[in-house]
């Protein structure tokens, strides 16, 4: 039985008739410059279409199998991040105007996405206390080796400098996209938690094209970023920061830090988990290097009659029209993220987003110094965090997540599965996060089942 | 619409301090002062300026915002090769449910079997349509998977201890393609299209040598034209040494009718929020999964699912891969819309998508072929390209006729690509327009073709009917305004 039909408006009657204007007795008449030697004979190999009613008790049947964060805690970040979404956010940001449409090629009929994005740009900027943003980049970890990209180019230099406190899997997107671009990597070591400073500022040369920093790190530490901006740009070379959008509700943002690019995971900002994805890289630079940015920029103008608008603009960086020469090959990015990620900030708003960060330092905190007052338990850095922390546990870590999931709990991240200096099977470091989302008393239920008390 | 609504002020336009729009939750541990847990320098000085507005504000601003957007749902959105269908709605309750939308990339993966399961699912229904050995899912666009691509491919020749720097690219490839070569650090050596649209052969044969690394094409190619050539053409590229790259942006017009890997491609990309449906976005989230033939295995991104005895698992265990592409694995919610679609449609629903679509391009190409110049005048496949009006007052142009298409409540053609047709308009009505549509179509674009002849100053002034008119493009580029930044 054909599947789909109710996607495909066309009659038996509308067939003929077409192939009647176009003087075919056949629709495979159409298809005869295909060689008959590459005509598929057969059926393709796929399960038998299902009826909507008979799709929807299977996906359901799908999803059941997974443990989803509504029907257990999570105390699990390392990237993806469980936060409150307003119920505005979602709502707005499914409107089909918006998400089944495409690029804004044509700016009259597309002024209500260009106006989201345009807006969306300046929040990024305000968050970021740079100059310039883009309208999204694939997520944090593109984001960032778009950025290590643009200080080779615009420095025209091959090396780049790199925190061990990046997101592991952020550094290997990074040697993936340096590799064909012949970009080598220097990793610079961590000292109780943090960037090593020193020997930073003493790997610096005129051959630096940049340095990247995150902050949060990885491992929830707050780099104190200091006196960098300055070395590096003595040196010519650029200061890149992968920033949590969150946190920049309390802490001093990439501008004031003298950063060159900051770039980050937007996903904190009104998305779901997803398992990964669709998330949201966000750029921001300071204007200086406006013109080398990857992805698309809207822009404001006016219309022959003097009115407002907002345009693509600024594509003459883009692929479709510098082909071989542009920064980067990126086009379609992830808009509706960006969209949803200004839905977000709005229903947030200027006190909300400090509100959000502060209760997720809080409760961190609190859960923090609950873990770590437990026998055998201890905290593994003394540096200052935001909400993320990593614990060292009495009984290796993977026994720790089995039980925790045995009772609907997520626990914080088994650092073995990751190459970040903690590897193997015997691992006794945990990553835990906490957002706004925790309450005391699942905070409370947490510490009590790792002292074994329930 | 009245000039009241023609002006939508900027959200920060519209924010007061004070106002919040937002219920939170409220700290129920212990309060801190925020300098017991972070040091001061460490702190920002002042709150980000972001908007201060209500919750119904909110509401009606993005509700404003999404009325003055043109949509699939809104309407006849014939943008060539990047294939405008209908987004089903039931995926997106689909993708809405708990047990897909909120579960976390690092929890331990026997809580999530089932968004394993799914993927590996779905890569086998891809690798099956395209005709390959096996499939990632993991590029978050077309341009994304063209870039895994290529290095795939670039880490194939070098396991075989050949460095390989030139890819070879139509004079009519997207301009995704060269830039990926770019990106790659490749070398592009752009070829010319022979007389009837398709690949030039001698051109071809001039360009292949011991350097190539790899041919990317598109088939049907971005003229909507099937390069019946294809096997000689990956004849010539493999006995070069070269392999053979699929771009799957045309994909549409060959569901279950031909495949690339049977037409001797190795690698191939398919745009998921293209040929299987998935929403655009405004621009995104896309997803470019890749299919691959057995030589280019070893070499796939990590994370790899598999499967050992009906469990799913992650493996990141390959030592030749050429490494990690994205954050996690790709943007999982969308393949659950792509899995929902295959699973919809079937074997046969698939073939008649193609079916459907290429009956419904060269319909659009007959019926305007008298009026709209055909640069090759063959059956085309599910778009079809036309060169500007035939008959028109002077300094009409193709830009023109898709300002006047606006005034129609329409979305215009894609306009000026191919790069190598001038004045191209690139029709691709998609299977899921109903014939009155597409005939709605067809009579305004006459009458356009009409006005450009009789009342030419309707098409240069154009659009008369949208919230705004033409808008100053140069000027946006010139005096760059990209911000809002708070005044004093």
């Amino acid at each position: 039985m054909m599947g789909g039909a109710h996607y495909l408006p066309a009659t038996e009657e509308d067939r003929k008739a077409m192939m009647a204007r176009i003087g075919i007795a056949d629709v495979e008449e159409l298809f005869a410059d295909i060689p008959a030697a590459i005509r598929l004979s057969e059926d393709l190999r796929l399960p038998p279409a299902l009826s909507e009613l008979g799709l929807t008790t299977h996906m359901r049947k799908i999803a059941a199998q997974n443990l989803d964060v509504d029907s257990a805690l999570c105390f699990l970040g390392a990237g993806s991040y469980d936060h409150f979404i307003p119920a505005v956010v979602s709502d707005l940001a499914s409107r089909s105007e918006f998400t089944t449409a495409y690029t804004q090629y044509q700016a009259e009929i597309s002024q209500g996405a260009l106006q989201a994005l345009w807006e969306y740009q300046s929040m990024i900027c305000e968050l970021t206390g740079l100059d310039v943003a883009n309208a999204s980049l694939y997520d944090g970890a593109t984001a960032l080796a778009e950025a290590m990209n643009m200080a080779c180019g615009a420095t025209g230099r091959k090396k780049v400098l790199i925190s061990a406190g990046i997101h592991p899997l952020y550094r290997r997107v990074l040697a993936t996209y340096a590799y064909d671009l012949g970009i080598q990597i220097e990793v610079i070591p961590l000292v109780n938690g943090v960037t090593d400073k020193q020997a930073l500022l003493a790997a610096v040369n005129p051959e630096t094209a940049g340095i990247l920093l995150q902050s949060p790190n990885f491992f929830g530490c707050i780099e104190d970023m200091g006196g960098i901006a300055e070395e590096i740009h003595r040196q010519g070379g650029l200061l890149v920061l992968a920033v949590n959008p969150i946190s920049l509700g309390i802490l001093k943002p990439p501008g004031d830090y003298g950063a060159d690019i900051a770039v980050g995971e937007g996903q904190m900002l009104g998305l779901g988990l997803n398992f990964g994805g669709p998330y949201l890289g966000f750029m921001a630079v300071r204007e200086k290097w406006m013109r080398r940015m990857p992805g698309r920029i809207v822009g404001r103008t006016v219309d022959k009659e003097g009115n407002r608008g907002f345009v693509l603009t600024l594509q003459a960086r883009e692929q479709h029209i510098r082909r071989e020469k542009a920064y980067s090959n990126i086009c379609s990015n992830e808009g509706l993220c960006a969209l949803t990620a200004a839905i977000y900030l709005t229903a947030i708003g200027k006190q909300g987003l400090v509100n959000v960060a502060t209760l997720c330092a809080e409760k961190a905190h609190y859960a923090a110094e609950q873990i770590s007052a437990l026998p055998g338990y201890s905290l593994e850095f003394s540096s200052p965090f935001f909400h993320e922390f990593v614990v060292r546990t009495p009984v290796p870590a993977k026994e720790l997540q089995t039980k925790l999931l045995s009772r609907r709990i997520i626990s914080g991240l088994d650092l073995a599965g990751l190459d970040c200096g903690f590897s193997g099977d015997s691992c006794d470091r945990m990553l835990f996060c906490v957002t706004e989302k925790r309450t005391k008393e699942e905070i409370d239920h947490l510490v009590a089942v790792l002292g074994g008390e329930e | 619409m009245s000039s009241t609504y023609s002006y939508q002020p900027l959200i920060f336009e519209q924010s007061r301090p004070g106002r919040v729009g937002a219920n939170l939750p409220v700290s129920d541990v212990p309060a801190k002062n925020i300098t017991e847990m972070i040091p001061q320098e460490l702190l920002r000085e002042a709150a980000p300026e972001l908007p201060e507005v209500s919750e119904v504000e909110t509401v009606r601003h993005y509700t404003a915002l999404s009325r003055r957007n043109y949509s699939v749902d809104t309407g006849f959105y014939p943008l060539g090769s990047c294939t405008m269908k209908y987004n089903p709605k039931v995926h997106e309750q689909i993708a809405r449910l708990p047990g897909f939308a909120k579960i976390h990339p690092l929890q331990p993966e026997e809580s999530v079997q089932g968004a394993l399961g799914m993927m590996y699912e779905l890569q086998t229904y891809l690798a099956e349509i395209a005709g390959m050995d096996a499939c990632t899912l993991q590029p978050v666009a077309g341009a994304h998977g063209e870039l895994t691509g290529i290095k795939l491919i670039r880490a194939f020749h070098e396991s075989r201890g050949e460095k390989r720097s030139q890819v070879i690219v139509p004079d009519s490839a997207h301009g995704t393609n060269p830039a990926t070569v770019s990106m790659n650090g490749m070398e592009v050596v752009e070829i010319p299209s022979a007389a009837d649209g398709g690949v030039d052969l001698d051109a071809l044969r001039k360009a292949v040598g011991p350097q190539t690394a790899a041919f990317m094409l598109t088939n049907p190619n971005t003229l909507g034209l099937f390069d019946s050539h294809i096997q000689e053409i990956a004849q010539i590229v493999h006995d070069a040494g070269g392999l053979l790259y699929y771009d799957g942006a045309n994909a549409n017009a060959i569901l279950g009718i031909t495949r690339p890997g049977d037409m001797g491609f190795d690698v191939v990309h398919f745009n998921l929020h293209k040929t299987f449906s998935t929403p655009h976005g405004g621009g995104g989230p896309g997803s470019g999964p890749i299919g691959v033939k057995k030589c280019l295995l070893p070499f796939l991104p990590v994370p790899v699912v598999e499967v050992q005895d009906g469990v799913y698992s992650l493996s990141y265990d390959r030592p030749l891969s050429i490494g990690k592409i994205h954050g996690f694995y790709g943007n999982f919610a969308v393949y659950l819309r792509a899995y929902a679609y295959i699973r919809t449609l079937g074997p046969a629903g698939l073939k008649q998508v193609s079916r459907d679509a290429v009956l419904a391009a060269n319909y659009v190409l007959k019926e305007l072929a008298d009026v709209y110049k055909v640069p090759y005048n063959r059956h085309c496949m599910h778009e079809c390209v036309f060169d500007g009006l035939k008959e028109h007052a002077s300094g009409i142009r193709t830009l023109d006729v898709a300002k006047r298409i606006l005034d129609y409540g329409c979305h215009p053609p894609t306009v000026y690509f191919p790069l190598i047709i001038h004045e191209a308009l690139m029709v691709e009505p998609t299977e899921t327009e109903s014939k009155e549509t597409i005939d709605r179509f067809i009579a305004m674009m006459r009458q356009i073709a009409r006005e450009a002849v009789e009342e030419p100053d309707l098409l240069t002034s154009a659009p008369h009917n949208t919230l705004v008119k033409r808008l100053d493009e140069v000027l946006a580029a010139r005096k760059p305004d990209l911000r809002w930044r708070k005044k004093g």
